[in-house]
């Protein structure tokens, strides 16, 4: 049983997952994980799919989308990752909002990556002039939030972006 | 002033993780001075107890399809209003409103959290084991999510069912 990585990307129309799908299910494949969004008008989907069939079969079977050029689609083995161990870290939100310009992801995030943060989730949206980057990151319990908050606001400044970055508390019921 | 009625020693049981018929199944009510009732009751508070973090059980996490739960959410940092521990059968939400979102987690769910919207003003009415006198709580804020999650149970509904959005799912991090 292989682990393949399935994304399909292009024009946007109903029933693109209803077509991937099936023929996913025709192969034997068993859906795991996915996610699907739209980004400016585009459908935008990637799925871990385990299946007894080879990358390259799985991507002749879902051929069938991409005959009129709309939709792109890629299969890849990927390895199995290990089950997440319990990590103590503990999840913050991370806003950035402003006027558009170069480099706002990229410098934001190298900060956080600098104070040991990994993110876990990351949507941006451009609307007119508005940028606006939402994140969850995890930081270590031996990371200084307080710290990387500092520098988040310091780098913020020097683009004229405002950024926040808040804990996420989940409770347990 | 507690809530609280005399109940016998308390075993802690196994809780039942989803998928499980009995989590999504409404569940029946109780005679709340059957002793067997009692019992469960008492079962519900101790295995609440010893799990870290955990503020409140439902009959159906422990395989039993009975409208009962206990709660406590004495000590943590969103409580506002508190009344201590309880244990409650045949419960109803009667009253809720200003609802807001939050991010919550179940022992029967234990990899995942949610992004659920609940009120943060709740009135609930049921009967207390033993006793079998009525009972109605007024609360709010994380008492009032808590009494919500656990009436869900009851009525066969996980956080799953209300979560907020296609992108409301999270992988569950952090670990008691």
């Amino acid at each position: 049983m292989s682990l393949l990585a399935v994304t399909v990307i292009g024009h946007d129309r109903p029933g693109i997952i209803a077509e991937t799908t099936a023929a996913l299910a025709r192969l034997g494949g068993n859906l795991e994980d996915s996610t699907m969004t739209i980004l400016r008008g585009h459908f935008a989907m990637v799925l871990l799919v385990s299946a007894d069939v080879r990358a390259g079969d799985v991507e002749a079977g879902l051929a069938v989308l991409t005959v009129d050029g709309t939709l792109k689609v890629t299969v890849r083995e990927v390895p199995q990752e290990p089950d997440v161990a319990p990590t103590g870290a503990t999840a913050y939100l991370l806003s950035v909002h402003g006027a558009d310009r170069p480099g706002i992801v990229s410098a934001v995030t190298a900060v956080v990556a600098s104070g040991g943060g990994n993110i876990t989730d990351l949507s941006t949206r451009l609307t007119g002039e508005l940028y606006v980057l939402l994140a969850e990151v995890d930081l270590p319990a031996s990371a200084d939030a307080a710290g990387l908050g500092a520098r988040l606001a310091r780098v913020a400044d020097s683009l004229g972006v405002e950024v926040s970055l808040t804990p996420i508390d989940s409770d347990l019921m | 002033m507690t809530l609280l009625p005399p109940l016998p020693h308390g075993r802690v049981r196994p809780v039942v993780r989803a998928p499980a018929a009995v989590l999504t199944r409404r569940a029946e009510d109780v005679d709340p001075r059957d002793p067997e009732v009692v019992q469960l009751a008492a079962d519900l508070l101790a295995t609440q107890r010893v799990s870290p973090g955990c503020v409140g059980l439902a009959a159906p996490q422990i395989g039993v399809g009975w409208r009962l739960f206990s709660l406590d959410v004495t000590g943590h940092p969103k409580t506002r209003s508190c009344h201590g521990p309880v244990v409650l059968a045949n419960p109803s939400v009667v009253a809720a409103s200003r609802k807001e979102r939050g991010r919550e987690g179940c022992m029967s769910v234990p990899e995942l959290t949610g992004d659920v919207r609940r009120a943060t003003q709740v009135l609930v009415a049921g009967v207390v084991p033993v006793t079998g006198a009525a009972l109605t709580v007024e609360t709010d804020a994380f008492e009032a999510r808590a009494f919500q999650h656990e009436i869900d149970h009851l009525d066969g509904l996980l956080f799953l069912d209300r979560v907020a959005g296609a992108h409301g799912l999270h992988a569950r991090s952090v670990y008691l």
